[in-house]
Order: structure tokens, then C-alpha cells, then sequence
């Protein structure tokens, strides 16, 4: 097969790729906030993040026969889903977490694999009172189609995704965007706000925080309730990518996320982003091996089938922790005794 | 904890003797349980209320708790040993002759304590949160699962299409790679070497390790997946991105040389076993050109040999694992653990040749024990009772040999090394403990007693598919060992047996209770809540009681430090001390609970 066809096949896939990484990235974020303020790796976050996309479910779902604008819809479910999951992290810290926060590191950790289990059925719970268990998402017509198709007269941003051969569809641009939005919005709170500055404070030291007059429970509420936020975005986002999930989907993005995190250097908000979109990248490469291998006539890559691209997440993850713990864009921090 | 304030009035009496109390509970029990499980009642008048689940349930778990008081109340010895011993070793196989369905739940109790034992020495005792404990259970399994069952005839067909190189020199190459590996390795451990040197022999050895690969690919037609150029690139384009790393920062003149030596140590390790494969291929072969008879695997008889070979296969995993992620800790190991089961389920679901995939494997054998099966005719139990009765007896024992390891360990030299690493990795260390060797250690073993259990849930389910062994199991166990009481072995042991009959009674139970109500749909059956369950113990004991049901002490010091931490100052070190009433406390398996019965939380 000739280099022709294989470029644009490459080029789809990092695309893909990207727009995967793009979610992952937002989840990651939830990850590196929290592990930022309080060195807790909030297990129960996929579940924050699962309970978003089951938010965007339910909106989709009500509003479907109604004639509103789809990006209507989809801005109602993105609020929507920040408020409840936001709200919902925010109340996990307040209940599982703050009685915990000078005990022993393990236990902590072990409340948040908890708390992720109980969500997870009470997920379940509540939709399958309705006799529902997988949620296949019913999205506005426009947002399947494809973007700039041929004829729609978008100009020359269609002509050059033609010419170099990425087939993207309405809903992965929007994706882009609102991934983009939502990342420049965090950036400018964290780092030219007051809020920002205060939680940055937190995070470096909780208790000289406290003496320069910061109310650090209040910050890290504050931390949980953007993470839960991002985590809804991300959520709906995720729904929209995939079309099905149920309750106990969060788990598997929220490892993928969470060794983006780690890939990029836990607690660094520039790391998350970097490491969301390596890992999506990678994970699309995995998982297309084996068309490659019919591509270039490998035997052996045709072997490599989908299932193993969850397994190239934790290699990278095992890799990452074993040869550079503190991520690519991490700080080393040398333990005190 | 009243019990451990040192504030609190000192106790001076002994708790009641209560043999007189713990004979008759055993009694009444015992009777509870035997007419519930009689036929002739059953079919009587009374049936359709004993044939509750849920009460059925609740007689089993009064019938347990015997133990349970055997254990805690202060009784004469030999009530103590009527009670414990005639509970388990006549009780319940004379109502298990009833109704085979206890035995059955028996059985499962026990490999579940004997996991939790196992999970409770490297999260307990250790202190380290392994979230991917059932691999070591699913290596043991699958030990034996692809040796007795008809999947071990596919794999000799396997061979014999593709025999590669002849039987001999593979297994010449195979030992003799094997022992350089392992020496090497050795060799590596025990010498100092500069800086220069330890690049020479890195680089040296990762030549020759690919030019083996190199070379192995084409001489041996293996036609697996593991001779592949991608693992060949798995394993190098790392390796050589390292190496590179490594060789950068020694220019900026960083200090490499420990880095350079634990490759080698990973590579050597690597040569190991990577001949032990290609041993396992020879005797393979060997054994596939007198296939004869072996279409639903090997011979039964050779079960007792497997005992002990899964209980290798699982401490050297156990070992692999350990050795790349133990230098992590807390949160990280707990994920990189998770994240390692994931990847064994994910082999064990795509090495199609070895474990049929998700298909699993079916029938697999059990030992063959006629004399064990003569005895149990004798006993009166039916023919297709005899085999979970010697699975019953079998565990029991194994169940008590993992219990003695597990109390002498504790009290050993390496038990204290444990809980040191535990209290405080950096004071542990600058004291003398070898931090690697001891948590290799606490990992080995937890591994081998899941990997011993893993054989014998094979035997008895006689099915196994990468779905007995996903994540969720792994915290099912985690969740007993907390609900115990992390470090405490009676505690852990209780926990598995209160979440086991969780699980497989209560649940089922109350979903058949409220399948045929209509108001509620079948997609929040409460048999299927398991997942909030045990969720909510988790959450539950972390916040309310941190320590578990039946702690053990000096966790209950530890996790309570800051209620003591006045007293500790102005008492020095009466607090710590004074609790037990014995100079004991050091060693948390030696505290007497017996006659400390207010810290009993069962009761």
C-alpha cells in the first residue's frame, strides 16, 4: 500500500486521536485539581463524571421533541450537568473526605473507591427505575453530520479538510470548542483571579494559607466544585463521543484520565492537557493497529486487536511511574521527614 | 475507644466466664441449623418459613458466630475447642449432608478468608493498598485450569503442528538462559560497580538480549505471539529511549550508575524468564509427543504437586509485579497495582491458546482421593457430595496453615519489618529495613496464598473465565479486609465471612424476595446491589470505625493517635502500654482479645 493512502489514514487517526484526548484531558483536570489540594487521588471522580453524561442523557432525552436549536440544548445540558456533578463533588468532599482529612493516607484513598462504588449504583438505581441501563444518547440532527461536507459553502476550511483527508463530524468540532472554552475559562480563574490565587495557595501550603487569612476548606470546596464542573462537561462531551454508556462506564475513562494525569505530572494543569491528549492519541493508535497491520501486510500487528488499547493506557501508566513519577511537565517533590 | 484511653479507669476484673453461655449457644444454634436444613422439616408444615432465604441466612450467620464467640469469650479451653472444632468439623458437614448448597457456601467462605488473609499482609500488615489483588487468584487458577481440563489437549495439538526447533536444545537453551539470567541477577545484587563499569554492562547485555531475540525469532518458529517483532519492539524501543534519557543526564553529570544497575537487574531478570518460557515449550513438547490420554488434561493425582507449584507460579508473579512498582507508594501503588490486574484479565482474555479466552475454561478437574471418598460413603453422604466434602476438609486445612503462617509471620523478625514500613517507610529504612526485600516479600506471599486458593476455585467451580477475576473481585476482597480491621487476622477472617454471605446469601435472598414485586424494576433488583454494598462498608468503617469490627490494637493506637496524643505527653508511655494490661501490645497477633472483650465490636 502506498504512502498515498496511508497518510490521510494516519492523519484521521491522531485527529481522532485528538479529539478523544480532548476529553480526556478535561477529565484529567478533575484528577490534578484535587490531587493539587489535597494529595488524594478522588477515585470517585469517574462516577462525578459518568453522573454528568447521564445529566446530558436525561436533557437530551426530555428535549428531544422539542423544536429548540440543538447548540440550545447542548449549552442547557453542558449547565445542567456542571451544576449537578459540580454540586455532587462538592458534597462527596463535604461528607466522605473533610472527617477524613488528617487520618492516615490509605484511608481516604479507600473512602474514595467507596464512595465511586456506591455512586456507581446509585447511578444505576435511579435510571433503572425508569427500566433503563444503557443510555444511548438521542442528539440534534445536526450534530451528526459531517462538518463542512461538500456544498455547505464553508469555504476554504472545507476545501483543506479534503485535501488532507480528516473526516470530522459537527459534533467532534463542538467538542474541540467547548473543550477549548472550558480549558481558557480555567486557566483564567486559576491563574489571574483571586479565587485562583487562593487555591494555588492551598495547594502549596495549607496551613500558611490559613494564616494569611484564606478559609482553605472553603477554597477546596471551591476546588471540588470546578473539578465536579469540568467533570460534567467532560461528561456530556463523553456522551456525545460515544452515543452508549451506563453506570459503571465512568471506570474506564477515568483510568484513561487519570494516566493522563499522571503522564503529564500530577497536580500541573498544563500537564493534564498534554498528557489527555498523548494518551488519546496513543489509545487510537493501539487500537487501529490491527488495520495497519492490513496496511502494511504485518502479521503480527494484525493481532493487536481493540481490546488492548485499554491495556496501552496502563503500560504507559506502569512505564510513566516506574521511569519518570513526576509526569512530563511535573515537579519533583523530595519527601520530608 | 474506651479501651485504649489511658485516662480511663483501669480494669482490674476479668471479663465473665461465659462457658456456660457459649456451650449452650452452640447448642441451640447447632439444633437451629440442623432442623433447618432437615428434609423431613422442610417438607413438613413449617418448610415454606425455613425455606426463607433471608432466614436461612440469618440461622447460618448465628450458627457462625459460635466461632466467633469460641474466639472472644473468656470459656474454659475446652468449651472453647468443643465449640470452634465441633462446629466446623461436625456441625456443619452433618447439615452440608442435607443440604449441599452449605457446603457449597462453606467452601466459598473459606477461600475468601483465605484471600483476605493474604491481601491482609500486604495492605494490613505492610501497608500497602494493592487494588489488583485477584491476579495473584487468577494465576493460580489458571495454573491449574490449563493443565486439567481439555485445554491442555489443544495446547499439545498446538505443539505438535508447530514444533519449532526439536525438544532438546530448546530445553538446553532454555536452562541455560535460564540459570545465566538468574546469576546474573544474583551477581548484580551482591556487587559494587563504577559508573563506567555499570554502562559497559548495561549496554553489553542489552545487545546481546536483542540479539538473542533477534536470533531466537528466527530458529524457533514459535508462531506465538510472544516471539514477535512487537514484543521485541515493546520491550526495546523503551529500553533504548531510556538508555538515551539515562546517557543525556549523565552528560549534564547526574549520577546514573544505581539507574544502569537496576536495568541490568530487569534485563538479567528478563533473560530468566524468557528461558523459563522456553523450558516450559520444551517439556511442553516433550510431554505433547506421548499426548495419549491426556485429552481432558493431566492425571488428577498430580493435584497435590500443583498445590504447591501455584503457590510458586503466584509469589514469582507476585515478585514480577512487585519488583518495577514498589519503589512507588500509597495512591500511586494503589492505582499501578489496579492497573497491572487489569492487564493480567486482559491477557487471560486475549492469549486465546492458553485460557480460551473469554470462553474460559470447562471442566476442569479435581483431585482424585478414593480412600477420602470411601470414608465419606462411610459418613452416609451421597455420591456427588463426596467431592466439595474433601474440597470442604481441604480448605478447612489450608485455611489453617495460612492462619499459622500468617501468626507466626507476624510475630517474626520480617512481621515487624512489615509493620515498620508500614508506621513510617522512612524511619523503617534509616533503622535497618531493607525496603525493597521486605515489601518483595509481603507481596510474595499474599500472592501465594491467592494463588493456592485461585487452584482450588478452579477445582471446585470447575469453570473459569477472565470474569471470575475482574476488578470488582479484588475490591470485594479489599472490602472485607477493612470491614475486619486491617492488621487484625481474626477481624479479617470475619469480614470474609460476613461480606461472603452478604454476597451470596442476603443479596440473592432479598432479590428473590422482591423479584415478584411489581413496583420495582428488574433493573434495581436488590441482588445485584453488591456494588453498594460494599461501597457503603467501605465508606462506613473508614468513618465511623476506622480500626475495623475486631481491631487489632496497635492499629486502634494508630488510627486513634489524635484523641491520645495529650494523654501520650503527659503519661509518657503508660498510654501505649497500659492498654492491653500485658507488655504485649508490640505484637499486634499476641493481644490477648480473649479477656478484652469491650473492644469486641460484634457483639
Amino acid at each position: 500500500m502506498d504512502l498515498a493512502t496511508l497518510l490521510p489514514f494516519l492523519v484521521n487517526v491522531i485527529v481522532g486521536g485528538l479529539v478523544l484526548g480532548f476529553v480526556y484531558a478535561i477529565i484529567a483536570l478533575g484528577y490534578t485539581m484535587v490531587y493539587g489540594v489535597l494529595q488524594l487521588i478522588n477515585f470517585a471522580h469517574s462516577e462525578v463524571f459518568v453522573t454528568g453524561a447521564v445529566v446530558g442523557f436525561e436533557v437530551f432525552r426530555i428535549l428531544a421533541p422539542n423544536p429548540m436549536n440543538g447548540y440550545l440544548k447542548l449549552l442547557i445540558a453542558l449547565v445542567a450537568a456542571m451544576v449537578i456533578s459540580g454540586g455532587l463533588n462538592v458534597l462527596i468532599e463535604r461528607l466522605a473526605y473533610r472527617p477524613l482529612r488528617n487520618a492516615p493516607k490509605l484511608v481516604p484513598l479507600i473512602t474514595a473507591i467507596g464512595v465511586s462504588l456506591i455512586l456507581q449504583d446509585v447511578l444505576r438505581v435511579i435510571e433503572g427505575f425508569q427500566g433503563r441501563f444503557d443510555l444511548t444518547y438521542t442528539l440534534p440532527d445536526e450534530f451528526g453530520s459531517k462538518f463542512c461536507a461538500a456544498g455547505t459553502g464553508c469555504g476554504g476550511v472545507g476545501d483543506f479538510l479534503r485535501t488532507i483527508g480528516v473526516d470530522l463530524q459537527v459534533k467532534d468540532v463542538i467538542l474541540i470548542v467547548v473543550a477549548l472554552i472550558s480549558l481558557t475559562v480555567l486557566n483564567y480563574v486559576v491563574n489571574r483571579t483571586r479565587l485562583g490565587k487562593a487555591i494555588r495557595a492551598v495547594a502549596q501550603d495549607r496551613v500558611t494559607a490559613g494564616l494569611m487569612g484564606i478559609d482553605s476548606n472553603l477554597m477546596i470546596s471551591a476546588t471540588f466544585l470546578i473539578g465536579g464542573a469540568l467533570g460534567g462537561i467532560s461528561g456530556v462531551l463523553y456522551g456525545m463521543k460515544v452515543g452508549t454508556l451506563n453506570a459503571y462506564s465512568g471506570f474506564e475513562p477515568g483510568l484513561v484520565a487519570f494516566t493522563a494525569a499522571v503522564l503529564g505530572g500530577i497536580g500541573s494543569i498544563p500537564g493534564a492537557v498534554l498528557g489527555g491528549l498523548l494518551i488519546g492519541v496513543i489509545q487510537k493508535l493501539v487500537s487501529v493497529m490491527s488495520v495497519l497491520g492490513e496496511v502494511v501486510g504485518s502479521e503480527n500487528l494484525k493481532t493487536i486487536d481493540d481490546s488492548y488499547s485499554k491495556m496501552g493506557a496502563f503500560v504507559v501508566l506502569v512505564l510513566i511511574l516506574i521511569f519518570k513519577p513526576t509526569g512530563l511537565l511535573g515537579k519533583s517533590n523530595t519527601e520530608k521527614v | 475507644m474506651t479501651a485504649v484511653n489511658p485516662t480511663a479507669p483501669k480494669r482490674t476484673l476479668p471479663a465473665p466466664d461465659r462457658t456456660f453461655l457459649l456451650v449452650l449457644f452452640f447448642i441451640v444454634t447447632s439444633a437451629l441449623l440442623l432442623a433447618s436444613h432437615n428434609q423431613d422439616i422442610l417438607n413438613g408444615p413449617l418448610g415454606n418459613v425455613l425455606r426463607n432465604p433471608i432466614l436461612e441466612a440469618v440461622v447460618v450467620s448465628l450458627f457462625l458466630a459460635n466461632v466467633l464467640f469460641a474466639y472472644l469469650w473468656r470459656a474454659a479451653p475446652w468449651a472453647k475447642a468443643l465449640v470452634g472444632l465441633g462446629s466446623l468439623l461436625f456441625v456443619l458437614p452433618l447439615a452440608g449432608r442435607a443440604d449441599t448448597s452449605l457446603l457449597d457456601l462453606s467452601i466459598q467462605i473459606m477461600i475468601f478468608a483465605a484471600l483476605a488473609l493474604g491481601l491482609n499482609i500486604v495492605v494490613g500488615l505492610a501497608g500497602l493498598l494493592d487494588l489488583g489483588y485477584v491476579a495473584f487468584f487468577a494465576v493460580g487458577a489458571y495454573t491449574w485450569g490449563v493443565f486439567a481440563s481439555p485445554r491442555f489437549a489443544e495446547l499439545l495439538k498446538f505443539a505438535n503442528e508447530n514444533p519449532g526447533a526439536a525438544g532438546g536444545p530448546t530445553l538446553l537453551l532454555g536452562v541455560v538462559t535460564m540459570l545465566a539470567g538468574l546469576c546474573l541477577y544474583v551477581w548484580f545484587q551482591r556487587r559494587q560497580f563504577d559508573t563506567r563499569a555499570a554502562w559497559i554492562i548495561t549496554v553489553a547485555l542489552s545487545a546481546s538480549l536483542f540479539a538473542w531475540f533477534w536470533i531466537g525469532r528466527s530458529i524457533f518458529t514459535l508462531g506465538e505471539q510472544l516471539w514477535s517483532p512487537t514484543v521485541l519492539w515493546l520491550i526495546f524501543v523503551p529500553l533504548i529511549i531510556y538508555l538515551v534519557t539515562l546517557a543525556v543526564k549523565h552528560q549534564r553529570g547526574a549520577e546514573v550508575r544505581n539507574d544502569l544497575l537496576g536495568l541490568s537487574r530487569i534485563i538479567s531478570g528478563l533473560a530468566g524468564v524468557v528461558g523459563l518460557i522456553l523450558v516450559i515449550r520444551a517439556i511442553n513438547l516433550f510431554i505433547a509427543s506421548r499426548a495419549a490420554g491426556l485429552e481432558s488434561g493431566i492425571d488428577p493425582n498430580f493435584f497435590w504437586l500443583f498445590l504447591a507449584i501455584s503457590v510458586l507460579a503466584a509469589a514469582i508473579v507476585g515478585v514480577l509485579i512487585g519488583l518495577p512498582v514498589l519503589k512507588l507508594k500509597g495512591d500511586y501503588l494503589a492505582i499501578i497495582t489496579l492497573g497491572l490486574g487489569e492487564v493480567i484479565r486482559v491477557l487471560a482474555n486475549n492469549l486465546d491458546l492458553y485460557t480460551a479466552g473469554s470462553q474460559g475454561i470447562t471442566p476442569i478437574k479435581s483431585a482424585a482421593v478414593p480412600w477420602f471418598n470411601s470414608l465419606a460413603g462411610f459418613l452416609g453422604f451421597t455420591e456427588d457430595q463426596h467431592y466439595l466434602l474433601f474440597l470442604y476438609v481441604l480448605v478447612l486445612v489450608v485455611v489453617a496453615i495460612i492462619l499459622l503462617v500468617n501468626v507466626r509471620l507476624d510475630r517474626s523478625r520480617i512481621g515487624r519489618a512489615w509493620i515498620a514500613i508500614r508506621d513510617d517507610e522512612v524511619a523503617a529504612q534509616a533503622m535497618g529495613v531493607p525496603l525493597v526485600q521486605t515489601k518483595l516479600i509481603a507481596f510474595a506471599t499474599g500472592a501465594s496464598f491467592a494463588g493456592v486458593m485461585g487452584m482450588i476455585f478452579a477445582a471446585k467451580q470447575t469453570f473459569i473465565s477472565p470474569e471470575s477475576f475482574n476488578l470488582f473481585q479484588s475490591i470485594g476482597v479489599l472490602s472485607m479486609v477493612i470491614l475486619g480491621g486491617m492488621g487484625s487476622f481474626p477481624g479479617v477472617i470475619l469480614g470474609a465471612t460476613v461480606v461472603t454471605l452478604l454476597n451470596l446469601r442476603i443479596l440473592p435472598g432479598l432479590g428473590e424476595a422482591t423479584a415478584n414485586i411489581s413496583w420495582i424494576p428488574q433493573q434495581v433488583n436488590p441482588g445485584q446491589l453488591q456494588r453498594l454494598v460494599f461501597g457503603a462498608i467501605l465508606v462506613a468503617i473508614m468513618l465511623l470505625r476506622p480500626e475495623g469490627l475486631l481491631p487489632n490494637k496497635r492499629r486502634v493506637l494508630e488510627l486513634h493517635h489524635d484523641e491520645n496524643q495529650e494523654d501520650d505527653s503527659a503519661e509518657g508511655n503508660a498510654g501505649a502500654l497500659g492498654a492491653g494490661n500485658t507488655g504485649d501490645v508490640y505484637s499486634p497477633g499476641k493481644a490477648p482479645i480473649k479477656e478484652d472483650d469491650r473492644s469486641g465490636g460484634a457483639k
